[in-house]
């Protein structure tokens, strides 16, 4: 029997652990990418404002994600156990340069005649970065968010290796009983996850981009 | 709000080798039209930025209407202030209307009311509510943009106008079709306006007053005319180019150099010229058609002439007042 139809059928008899299996991968992403956001984009308002801050942190960051996920997961595991926390450690780590250097770039790019005219009619800080700043940082955040998102949808097949479930269950089961027909079945969901994921937030890119003729 | 005093106003940035303005103490009229000019690194930007709070001085005061700027909320000062800046500084992401709305909405003006009184500027500026209101600032040219600039500093109808060279990066022939607007849209709002600008010519046709500055300090202030030909001193002198005499007739006007005619009857077929016209066009004119006179017209009614001997005196006396009243 052919390796793709095996794999449908195995997916169609285990057709509740496949939905489980994608549930958790959504909650892994999820919460990687919104404690990333949370933490990332206050962040790079801030560094945005600081060439030593934002060279320090973006610096730190991306040192922290040179450490293979892997080699994260087998460090957090004293700490945090077999469980989720393990590996939302491990795919936050991943999540947080993308953000952090988009929303820093997003607001060091406003051009300052417009922070000036903002300021000059009246805005208060807190109007300037609700009305006039974060529009217009949003596209290139919305971009910093995408590569985050891709990156972690992959990854967070990797939580299978501490029991953390997630569609790579299937794929370390594949791999583990040398039938491929199991690794697809967690595969082809991520890819096209991760494919998801990448139109969905261009688009939304694109949306939310001012005209520019 | 709309009388501006300055008071012995200094500001000195930290880490600079000399005050940026130094000791300027100015009388600004409620309604007139007063342009700071002078070469780059003057002062002129730091003193208007410092009306709006955008600098602190270091040292002096600034009143408008008699109370102290300080006295007030900082956003709630600027929003009572018109602000025009060279790189205009319109919100891409806004369209022209929510742009011009800006203000009105800080404010907390109802829905109704800005709308009405965004089409109202839109109109003022003269670009036709429906066909602009809502595209957006990068569909608009550089003149254009300016216009809309200008009409969202006046859209909460401030007393007071700061304007920072907002002419200044448009081409020639725009730039001066937006003074003219500028002059005309003057004449019926009334505005106090304090005008940056380094261009003599731009400071001469829209001034009221003409102060001039230089190292941090007002070298000279007063009419366009009177700075022209009784310039303080050589620096005023060059940088005004106090020499050109075509200059000069540009501020003075026909109707107080003519000769009346008081039957209203024309004396000859030659060229006619408004009276509200300068005598720098009404040359121009005498040199273009080689006539000896000109007739001046007030509609259709003759009612003075103009000879290139009277322009001649005009200049040598400069007995004429000034165009700008």
């Amino acid at each position: 029997m052919h390796v793709v139809t095996r794999a449908y059928e195995y997916a169609s008899d285990h057709r509740d652990e496949l939905v489980a299996a994608i549930e958790r991968h959504l909650l892994l992403v999820g919460i990687a990418l919104g404690i990333g956001i949370l933490v990332c984009v206050p962040l790079g308002t801030i560094t945005a404002r600081s060439r030593v801050a934002s060279a320090t942190l973006i610096n730190g960051f991306n040192a922290l994600r040179v450490i293979p996920s892997l080699a994260i997961l087998f460090l957090a595991l004293p700490y945090f156990g077999l469980s989720l926390k393990s590996a939302v450690l491990a795919l936050t780590i991943l999540a947080l340069p993308p953000i952090l250097i988009n929303t820093d770039a997003a607001f060091r790019t406003i051009d300052p005649a417009i922070r000036e005219a903002a300021y000059g009619m009246g805005m208060a800080r807190r109007e300037v970065l609700r009305r006039v700043e974060f529009p217009l940082a949003m596209p290139v955040i919305i971009a910093g968010i995408r590569t985050a998102a891709v990156e972690v949808i992959a990854s967070a097949t990797l939580a299978a290796f501490i029991g953390g479930g997630g569609l790579g269950r299937f794929i370390t089961l594949g791999f583990a009983t040398y039938d491929n027909a199991i690794l697809l079945v967690g595969a082809v969901p991520v890819a096209l996850l991760a494919l998801i994921a990448e139109i969905g937030m261009s688009a939304l890119q694109r949306a939310l981009q001012p005209p520019t003729h | 709000m709309r009388a501006i005093h300055f008071d012995h106003v200094s500001k000195q940035f930290p880490g600079a080798p000399r005050p940026a303005v130094n000791d300027c103490s100015l009388e600004v009229e409620a309604g007139s039209f007063v342009v700071l000019v002078g070469p780059s690194g003057c002062g002129k930007t730091t003193l208007l930025k410092m009306v709006n709070r955008l600098y602190e001085p270091t040292g002096g005061t600034i009143s408008i209407d008699g109370t102290e700027i300080r006295q007030l909320p900082v956003t709630e000062l600027r929003r009572k202030i018109g602000y025009v800046i060279q790189q205009v500084g319109l919100f891409p992401h806004m369209t022209v209307a929510k742009n011009i709305a800006v203000v009105p909405q800080l404010l907390g003006w109802p829905r109704e009311k800005i709308a009405a009184r965004t089409d109202e500027l839109l109109a003022l500026i003269g670009l036709p509510p429906e066909e602009y209101r809502r595209r957006y600032p990068a569909q608009l040219s550089g003149g254009q943009q300016q216009r809309v600039g200008l009409a969202r500093a006046l859209a909460a109808d401030p007393g007071v106008m700061l304007m920072d060279e907002p002419f200044g990066a448009i081409d020639a022939i725009t730039r001066t079709g937006l003074q003219d607007e500028m002059a005309r849209l003057q004449r019926t709002l009334k505005k106090t306006i304090l005008f940056v600008t380094h261009d003599v010519e731009e400071a001469l046709r829209l001034g009221d007053l003409i102060v001039v500055m230089r190292d941090g300090q007002i070298v000279q202030s007063g009419t366009p005319l009177s700075v022209l030909t009784q310039p303080a001193d050589a620096f005023v002198h060059d940088l005004l180019g106090a020499d050109d005499m075509v200059r000069q007739l540009g501020l003075l006007r026909v109707e107080e150099t003519m000769e009346t005619v008081p039957d209203g009857v024309r004396r000859s077929d030659g060229p006619t010229i408004g009276r509200d016209n300068d005598l720098r066009h009404a040359l121009s004119l005498l040199l273009r058609t080689a006539a000896t006179t000109l007739t001046v017209m007030e509609g259709e009614t003759a009612v003075g002439t103009l000879t290139l001997d009277q322009i001649h005196r005009a200049v040598l006396t400069g007995k004429a007042n000034e165009v700008h009243h």
